[in-house]
């Protein structure tokens, strides 16, 4: 009986969790939406500064993560096609990969390890040292405050970081397409353009978007939920990364699902 | 005394869980007069002011404050209320990403159409009133734990409100800064006229600013009376609570028997 009664625990506290993740959602398009009409608005100064820390903060990394991923794409695939003699196939198979796939789901997972975790550990403090109780004193709401702009930033920024990381990762497999397989530079980028699709560019924003929406509730939600101090902080900052991950790989299996069967 | 009530508790009960924390609680407080709160440690009290300033709610009984029912109020009903108020906490709370001069002026800017040259104005005058002048530009990393109380002292009172509530203003300072804390809360309600009420466990600001002294023990209310009267209380936990004597009916120690059967188990 015991097993049962930790796996029923287990299985209630999930559904508790869920319901409250999707609660927070509510409550964040809630002031996204009807804030303004009631004449509440989210200030746009730090909708702004979120936008720069989660945004242009992460240039630098999704840089190095998307250009090497495309170096090794390139490499891996030039290995498989070079028995076939169709090397110049390695310049769409890395386009094409990168924007329906890694492009979206590696900058994804960069961002939740960077601005996840930050805005679980910020959230976090600020609940355990009663900030986010002296703004409700305050009469400010903190999802308003502090989740709709945390919330905005990386719904705009995401999708934008994918394009950036597409482009990147598709100058990686330049590099080794052009000085090591001796591709013609210029046939090498007509090959990429020429096999990717519109469909397969816009599917992958449409993940990113969603990764966004991810991130940033489940930072948000962490943090606000802080209990117990430092260690707690901790706890909330480790539990956000695992969770953005699990959830990140999980919506892309279901949204590559999803587009394989109705977008074909 | 026939002043009006700004602040009426009554029969409040909360649980957490299995404990009982608030068993009871009933008391009024009147405009004007600052009204000390004072208690052991995990006696409530600070539960208590959360439910006085709407953040928790009672399972039974009632709080008014400012002459509203507070579980009866929808959220911006609450909001109006919250905005007549002001509160200081006892870490401070001030907002780590902000300077001293925009944690103070957050409510204001937030709540108030006033120009950006008159908020500045009044942030001046708050800042100045707590004797921190100049300090807008700093961190609130930058400053020592006094300065900060102050800090979240000045932001409490920026809205102009008509209570204050003081979460241990004190707790943790040394004695010169616990004496101008002291003498800012007596001139506050003073030169303002503003309803204080601090919760603390520091017996020499108890005797220094109340008007009134309840005295909390697990969850109820044990007296309640001027500092005089308080002093002359015949309750003897109240004697021992404020001549802080280890022995008295408050036990701080379980039963020796219990710790004997523990250790040989």
């Amino acid at each position: 009986m015991k097993i049962f009664e930790k796996i029923g625990a287990i299985i209630l506290g999930t559904l508790r969790h869920i319901i409250d993740v999707v609660a927070l959602f509510v409550d964040t398009l809630y002031w996204l939406i009807c804030g303004p009409l009631r004449n509440k608005f989210v200030k746009s100064d730090s909708i702004f500064f979120q936008m720069v820390f989660a945004g242009v903060g992460s240039f630098i990394i999704v840089f190095f993560v998307a250009f090497f991923t495309g170096i090794v794409i390139a490499m891996q695939s030039a290995y498989q096609l070079a028995r076939f003699g169709a090397n110049i196939y390695v310049a769409p198979m890395v386009a094409v990969g990168l924007a329906r796939e890694l492009g979206p789901v590696l900058t994804a997972l960069v961002v939740a390890g960077r601005v996840g975790a930050a805005i679980a550990a910020e959230l976090g403090t600020m609940q355990v040292t009663e900030q986010i109780e002296a703004l409700e004193t305050m009469a400010l709401n903190p999802i308003r405050f502090l989740v709709v702009p945390r919330f905005l930033a990386l719904v705009i920024m995401l999708p934008c970081l994918t394009v950036f990381a597409d482009m990147i990762g598709i100058m990686g497999g330049f590099v080794v397409g052009v000085f090591n397989l001796n591709l013609d530079p210029h046939r090498y980028l007509t090959f990429s353009f020429k096999f990717m699709a519109w469909k397969d560019v816009w599917t992958g924003l449409v993940k990113s978007f969603v990764f966004g929406i991810t991130i940033s509730l489940v930072g948000c939600y962490m943090g606000l939920r802080t209990k117990g101090g430092a260690e707690g902080v901790g706890k909330a900052t480790t539990l956000s990364v695992v969770t953005s991950f699990i959830l990140i790989i999980l919506f892309d299996c279901l949204l590559t699902g999803f587009f394989y069967f109705t977008q074909k | 005394m026939s002043a009006e009530v700004v602040i009426k508790a009554e029969n409040v009960v909360r649980k957490f869980g299995e404990r009982t924390i608030l068993n009871g609680i009933s008391l009024e407080v009147y405009k004007g007069e600052t009204f000390v709160i004072m208690g052991g440690s995990g006696c409530g009290k600070s539960t208590f002011l959360r439910h006085l300033i709407g953040a928790l709610k009672p399972d039974s009984g009632k709080v008014y404050l400012l002459g509203q029912e507070l579980s009866a109020l929808n959220e911006d009903e609450l909001d109006k209320v919250k905005k007549r108020i002001g509160m200081s906490f006892q870490s401070a709370a001030l907002f780590d990403s902000m300077t001293v001069g925009d944690n103070v002026s957050l409510p204001l800017k937030e709540h108030t159409k006033l120009d950006k040259s008159v908020i500045d104005i009044v942030v001046k005058m708050k800042l100045e009133m707590v004797g921190l002048r100049g300090f807008e530009g700093l961190m609130p990393s930058q400053l020592s734990g006094g300065m900060r109380k102050r800090v979240a002292l000045a932001r409490a009172i920026v809205m102009d409100p008509e209570v204050v509530f003081y979460d241990e203003p004190t707790a943790g300072l040394d004695p010169i800064v616990a004496g101008v804390i002291d003498k800012l809360i007596l001139d506050l309600s003073k030169k303002l006229a503003i309803t204080s009420v601090v919760v603390t466990h520091d017996m020499k600001s108890v005797f220094s600013i109340a008007d009134r002294v309840a005295m909390l023990y697990e969850g109820r209310v044990l007296e309640v009376g001027t500092p005089a009267e308080i002093k002359a209380s015949k309750n003897q936990m109240v004697q021992q609570f404020i001549n802080g004597s280890p022995d008295g009916p408050i036990k701080f120690f379980q039963q020796k028997d219990d710790y004997l059967e523990q250790l040989i188990k």
